[in-house]
């Protein structure tokens, strides 16, 4: 597939440490002109390390970075936007405040007279990239307020405002419908064609396959393969990525269900979703499914009590719990894992002891002080039963990679034996080692009677792991299913709206 | 591609404009009820005591509000990018007494150019302030609470307990204090040049808007290639050499400057801004509304003392004030926030 001599990025046996820990070595990594390149690995892995590289946000300790042959040297993203790199960060970085449109521009608006801000021309441009990208939003709306998927539609368009040579893409597709991938992957198509370099990174093998013309995978801090996307198999690209074979992504038990522990009654919040009425019982794993924006997470903060319901209740084990308070939903027994971790999980500058042990604050504490050694005994039991990977238990929680600090945010609510567990997008963005990791602890914890209430946008998650699957559609329940029912085409059918007449 | 791709929301673009058309709103009826707070405060100031409404009380109003006007624009830029300036009262007491001592001990001195030393010396302290937060990594609050005290201090050494008088000073000096052109006094045309010029500078150049996003989302601003360090510093800089213009302005308003000139600004001041919408954690507000703020905080103070009324409840009103507007801030914040989410989520449903 190299269609040109040189490759309009490489990179070559970079390396770089923080601290003690070596997030990456061997860093050999070649894109061309007109290629697709994916880069795959468990999280942790180092793909983000190098994208950091790349796009000038950290530099390199040793080894080379080489634009079109010629050594370059990046000291901030400003160097490598000049250079013709467009970043897709994995973290959001839009500005809340500011219009669509100036978030896509930002430092490059259009200038017109006396060097003054082109107004016109800079919404007429941003017009045309959300045209291109097939979405219809307004580029003078502000960005707040907007959905995840639309805020990476804004990333995507402030990444291709620019003639960018070389396209860096972190896990773009994280929060994006299908039909948005769909449309994302053919603007990728149409900058291949036109020659850019593409570094692709995803999770979802099927999208690597779709899009990819080649692959790089990492393990532990290092390329340790390079193939051509037709040279190699599924298979083999899984087995590379975690040095093992793949037994089973999802090890379901066998349960007994018991008495209902979660009974959502009539529950609607105005705008957002309406009329909701389940029911999870022990043992149990209830999948919520849908499309992103179906509701599906504002039911499950309902559930909890971060957001207050206009009407409806909830019940946990009969007993009736007061709308809008967290507190009240702890102490009754659930637990509530969001999906948003970096913020909304964990506290990423407090200690990874600190974090796994917050909710247990009370009993750690003697006269109100709280007790390091206790904390970390506590942890530390945590980090052994869930296998967590770290350097030290007081390093912050953001020195993790994301599987490892979804394991810490389980460790935090596992410690307080919930009744009911709710887990929102449990293993977004989380390597496939790790996403089995968790599975297991999912169907353990039914195992032992816990209630579970899954959302999930990855189908094969929600088939795999689900006693029932409910399906949310423009936030209503539009079906249900139960295991043996469920298939990837029902529920399908039934999140994009086109089964409401066979529930 | 296309054809399949349009979303399932028809009336999107529609929802969307009517959100953009609500934040437009807010931001206009928050200056809006600034200037119709101001209207009832002096019309009922008016009618309780009608000396209030004569026109050199009016006037002295509105030189009065001009000096806090000047810093509340200086501190804006400052406010926009997530930090804050609370030296700025001290470092109006430094350039008023430089602008005294020098026009004092030379009376024939060029004007134009005491008011470049004077915000020159501003700018000096404002890139003091402006370096330690953004190459020492120290927060804002911290630097400049220290260079509130080194500044001040300084003012105290150098001033060494003496003053400058009124009488040792130029009359063309002190004539732009209190003189006006076409019927407008000089203090409040400079201060009106000083919010338009700053004001467009935040609204229409790149610069201007990095500050915003610096203030929106730091991280964000240094990912999208905005040399966020330069620009720190040079609000920092803006915001000493606006502080120094403002120590200038106050001698030749006052003519009596020592070492206290200005003790207490900055409080003033950041409220103003407050008061005017502008968020203390960064990213939102306009110098208009600083301004406006300014005026309203100046008039607040003037009715109070037209009216008798003790020193201790002019403070309270002030502080009433603060909490009032802060709470309409976050009142109509959660509103919009509701509103665009509802919108968001039908569109992506």
């Amino acid at each position: 597939m190299s269609r040109a001599a040189a490759p309009l990025l490489e990179l070559r046996d970079a390396t770089k440490s923080y601290g003690a820990v070596r997030a990456l070595r061997d860093g050999n990594l070649a894109v061309g002109s007109g290629e697709v390149r994916a880069l795959m690995g468990e999280n942790g892995a180092g793909k983000s390390t190098i994208v950091k590289v790349l796009g000038g946000v950290v530099r390199r300790d040793a080894g080379s970075m080489l634009v079109d042959g010629q050594p370059v040297d990046f000291h901030s993203p400003h160097d490598a936007r000049d250079a013709g790199i467009a970043v897709i960060y994995q973290e959001p970085t839009l500005f809340p405040d500011l219009s669509i449109a100036e978030n896509v521009v930002m430092g490059y608006h259009p200038l017109g007279a006396l060097r003054r801000i082109d107004r016109g021309e800079m919404h007429r441009r941003v017009q045309a990239l959300l045209d291109r990208l097939g979405v219809r939003l307004d580029p003078e709306r502000p960005v707040r307020g907007l959905s995840i998927a639309d805020q990476q539609i804004v990333e995507i368009a402030k990444a291709l405002s620019f003639e960018a040579r070389v396209l860096i893409m972190d896990e773009p597709t994280a929060a994006l419908s299908g039909p948005e991938v769909e449309r994302l992957f053919s603007v990728v198509r149409t900058l291949r064609e036109e020659g850019a370099a593409i570094l692709f990174i995803s999770h979802r093998l099927d999208e690597v396959f779709a899009i990819a013309d080649s692959v790089t995978v990492m393990r532990d801090g290092a390329v340790v393969h390079d193939a051509q996307i037709a040279a190699i198999t599924p298979d083999e690209l899984v087995r590379r990525m975690v040095g093992r074979e793949l037994s089973a992504l999802f090890p379901k038990q066998r349960t007994e269900v018991g008495e209902t522990v979660l009974k959502v009654h009539r529950l609607t919040r105005e705008g957002v979703f309406f009329d909701i009425s389940f029911e999870v019982r022990a043992g149990e794993i209830v999948a919520l499914a849908g499309l992103v924006g179906a509701g599906r997470s504002e039911v499950a903060r309902a559930v909890f009590g971060i957001d207050k319901q206009d009407a409806g209740h909830v019940e946990l084990a009969g007993r009736e719990l007061p709308p809008g308070k967290p507190l009240a939903a702890m102490r009754a027994g659930i637990g509530f894992v969001p999906e948003d971790r970096r913020q909304q999980g964990l506290i990423m500058d407090l200690s990874i002891a600190r974090n796994a042990t917050l909710t247990r604050m009370g009993t750690l504490a003697r006269a109100g002080l709280i007790r390091s050694a206790a904390e970390h005994v506590l942890a530390r039991e945590w980090a052994t039963r869930l296998q967590l990977k770290f350097h030290r238990l007081d390093d912050p929680a953001a020195f993790l990679s994301g599987g490892n600090q979804q394991k810490v945010v389980l460790a935090k609510w596992l410690s307080t034996e919930p009744k009911l567990l709710i887990v929102d997008e449990p293993t977004r963005g989380i390597d496939v080692g790790t996403k089995a990791e968790v599975h297991r602890l999912l169907s353990e914890l039914a195992g032992q009677g816990v209630a579970v209430l899954m959302i999930s946008s990855e189908l094969p998650e929600v088939l795999g792991m689900a006693d029932r699957v409910l399906v949310m559609h423009e936030g209503r329940l539009a079906q249900e299913f139960s295991r043996a029912e469920a298939d990837e085409e029902s529920v399908i059918r039934a999140a994009s709206g086109r089964a409401k007449a066979a529930a | 591609m296309s054809t399949q791709a349009a979303p399932a929301g028809a009336p999107a673009p529609a929802d969307s404009a009517r959100a953009r058309r609500l934040t437009e709103w807010v931001f206009r009826v928050r200056e809006l009820g600034i200037i119709v707070a101001l209207g009832l405060l002096i019309l009922v100031t008016g009618i309780l005591e009608p000396r209030f409404l004569d026109t050199d009380s009016l006037r002295n109003l509105a030189l009065n509000a001009s000096i806090f006007a000047v810093l509340a624009a200086g501190q804006t830029l400052v406010l926009v990018t997530r930090n804050v300036d609370l030296s700025v009262g001290s470092v109006l007491g430094l350039s008023a007494y430089l602008a005294g001592d020098l026009l004092s001990k030379h009376p024939g001195m060029a004007l134009p150019l005491v008011f470049l030393l004077g915000m020159a010396l501003g700018a000096a302290c404002g890139l003091l302030n402006g370096v330690l937060v953004t190459w020492g990594q120290v927060p804002a609050l911290v630097v400049t609470l220290g260079t509130l005290y080194v500044f001040r201090g300084i003012a105290f050494l150098w001033t060494d307990g003496s003053q400058v008088n009124a009488e040792t000073l130029p009359d063309p000096f002190l004539d732009l204090g209190t003189d006006s052109l076409v019927g407008v006094p000089i203090l409040v045309i400079i201060a009106l040049v000083v919010l338009l010029l700053v004001g467009q500078w935040l609204r229409d150049f790149r610069a201007g808007r990095e500050l915003y996003a610096i203030g929106s989302n730091p991280d964000g601003a240094r990912l999208a290639g905005v040399r966020s360090e330069r620009r720190v510093l040079s609000a920092f800089v803006l915001a000493g050499a606006l502080a120094g213009l403002g120590g200038v302005l106050f001698t030749a308003r006052f003519g009596t400057v020592d070492a206290t000139a200005g003790v207490g600004y900055e409080l003033t001041v950041i409220a103003a801004a407050v008061i005017g919408g502008v968020a203390i954690f960064g990213g939102t507000g306009s110098v208009y509304g600083a301004g406006l703020g300014a005026l309203l905080l100046g008039t607040i103070t003037s009715s109070l003392i037209v009216l008798k009324v003790e020193a201790f409840w002019q403070q309270a009103a002030i502080g009433a004030l603060l909490l009032l507007a802060i709470a309409f801030d976050r009142l109509v914040g959660l509103r919009v926030d509701a509103a665009l989410r509802r919108r968001s989520a039908r569109r992506a449903a």
